[in-house]
């Protein structure tokens, strides 16, 4: 990056340091901080839609909508989320390659599954083969992100279906005496006031989530695990300008600040926003 | 003259597949110097990067590195996220129920045991390799415990905080570290092991590994694998 990185094992002390952690390789480390912060940009909102969804259909008078609701919270909430995400996450792969297959080539005489392998034709292939390797990446970025959202939008309905129920009996009565429908009592009573309910629920889940964030690494995209493992490993000069003993120790230690930090600010943020839903709610400060 | 027939018709359907998919995906480990790993700039380089460009370029393919955990290596590779296997994989009985193998692009290689000195008992102690490859079967067969580790750098980091006594992987692979070390040391016989690196196919893809097969002969005939084997793998013999 810099000029004078062309030589590095001229260098010594800061110099030495400043080329180091300029690599193509830490910036692509620095770089992976970026994807864990967009999977918690995206999830956080998809989650909460979902657990919005989840809580609706739970507390629906139609049977079928209700039976839904509650099967989706309590089958998602009854497995370990590492179980759920290995296996969702193939299965998802797998099952958007098997219905683009079915579209795209219904003349296909091969079987799909041979054995241990499976395969679809070329032109039903998610992201297509001839696609850039960023492609792939987002590809598998996307499933992710659409199985954290799965996972934590059924916490998410367990909590605002709690919410929605802890609004004090009074106020829907109030509203019933006012003549408003159901739907509407939702939308401007139910609605508006059970947040203050939610809030230590949902920012427990943030929490959570912040911290399932590395599970990005067992779903085989390059996080920061990743490239902290691999940055942090023994290197010796054959294979880099930068020969190193092994100093994973350094890196993970770099993560916990990282994580430690983002749950810091968290924390001061997720207080305001409960001070201001506050403001005019009987609730004990 | 039936199976005449036969073998055109099959020659001209996956031929009609291998048209349609031009661009070839490799996988590989890329944290197995000197076989694959990744540079200072994040790109797979080695000795596998340099003979993969070269097969792709004399099979006239398009190639994509991917970079894959090796214990979902083949796995992956059935379910279609890359269409090879290229990481320093040797050829065994075992492997080849669920993949196939191109012809052999490295001789036999070397295994050798690496500890902090040189009276280890290698053959009764903890012996520390990566899980799934023909260093764990070997020490397995030996009278040693196997300590199992998910990559090859967790092998070399349990002999050198006493978890194991020794280190079992490819001679090639553990140089580096006992030439930049003072305490890493090479123990007893150097151990042939297997039928030499193959790149892995699904079983379902000869096509495929028919052109990558060519293309390494191609290679073994005018000399140049040699040359990459010279200059990458010192301790592995040539063609």
């Amino acid at each position: 990056m810099f000029p004078n990185c062309a030589d590095p094992v001229s260098l010594d002390g800061l110099a030495w340091l400043a080329c180091y952690l300029t690599t193509g390789k830490h910036l692509a480390f620095y770089a992976s901080f970026g994807t864990v912060l967009l999977l918690l940009a995206i999830t956080a909102p998809v989650a909460l839609a979902f657990g919005f969804g989840g809580a609706m259909a739970a507390r629906a008078r139609f049977w079928p909508v209700k039976l839904l609701g509650r099967t989706y919270i309590s089958i998602v909430r009854g497995v370990p989320d590492i179980a759920f995400f290995l296996f969702f996450v193939i299965a998802l792969d797998q099952g958007v390659e098997w219905l683009r297959h079915q579209a795209v080539c219904p003349d296909w005489a091969q079987a799909i599954r041979q054995g241990s392998e499976f395969l679809v034709c070329p032109a039903a292939k998610t992201p297509s083969n001839n696609a850039p390797q960023w492609a792939h990446e987002v590809y598998g970025f996307a499933i992710a992100v659409f199985t954290f959202a799965i996972v934590f939008g059924a916490f998410a309905a367990n909590v605002l279906f709690g919410a929605m129920m802890a609004v004090p009996k009074g106020q829907l009565e109030t509203a019933a005496a006012y003549g408003m429908s159901r739907a509407q009592t939702f939308r401007r009573i139910i609605v508006p006031q059970m947040w203050i309910y939610a809030l230590p629920g949902l920012s427990n889940l943030w929490m959570v989530l912040i911290k399932a964030t590395p599970l990005l690494f067992l779903l085989g995209i390059e996080d920061v695990v990743y490239w902290a493992r691999e940055l942090g490993g023994t290197k010796t000069p054959n294979f880099t300008d930068y020969p190193h003993g092994d100093w994973r120790m350094w890196y993970f230690l770099a993560l916990l600040i990282f994580y430690l930090i983002l749950t810091r600010v968290s924390e001061v943020v997720l207080d305001r926003i409960m001070a201001r839903l506050s403001i005019g709610q009987a609730v004990a400060q | 003259m039936n199976r005449l027939i036969l073998g055109t018709a099959f020659l001209a359907l996956t031929a009609g597949a291998a048209l349609a998919q031009d661009t070839v995906r490799l996988g590989t480990e890329g944290a197995y110097p000197p076989y694959n790993f990744l540079n200072d700039d994040g790109e797979v380089a080695g000795f596998e990067r340099e003979l993969g460009d070269e097969l792709c370029t004399r099979a006239e393919l398009t190639c994509e590195w991917v970079t894959n955990d090796w214990d979902s290596i083949i796995p992956n590779l059935q379910s279609g996220n890359y269409d090879a296997i290229i990481a320093g994989m040797s050829i065994t009985e075992a492997r080849r129920e669920v993949v196939d193998f191109s012809e052999n692009y490295t001789p036999p290689l070397p295994s050798a045991y690496a500890a902090l000195s040189e009276d280890v008992d290698v053959e009764g102690g903890v012996v520390a390799a990566q899980t799934g490859t023909i260093q764990a079967d070997h020490v397995t067969s030996t009278g040693a415990t196997l300590l199992e580790f998910p990559n090859p750098e967790d092998t070399v980091a349990a002999v050198r905080n006493g978890e194991a006594d020794a280190v079992m992987a490819d001679k090639d692979f553990l140089t580096s570290y006992v030439e930049n070390n003072d305490d890493l040391v090479f123990v007893g016989e150097d151990v042939a092991l297997g039928e030499g690196i193959g790149m892995a196919f699904r079983q379902s893809d000869a096509e495929l590994r028919e052109t990558f097969t060519a293309a390494i002969q191609s290679m073994k005939e005018d000399g140049s694998l040699n040359e990459l084997i010279a200059k990458w793998l010192p301790d592995t013999p040539e063609f």
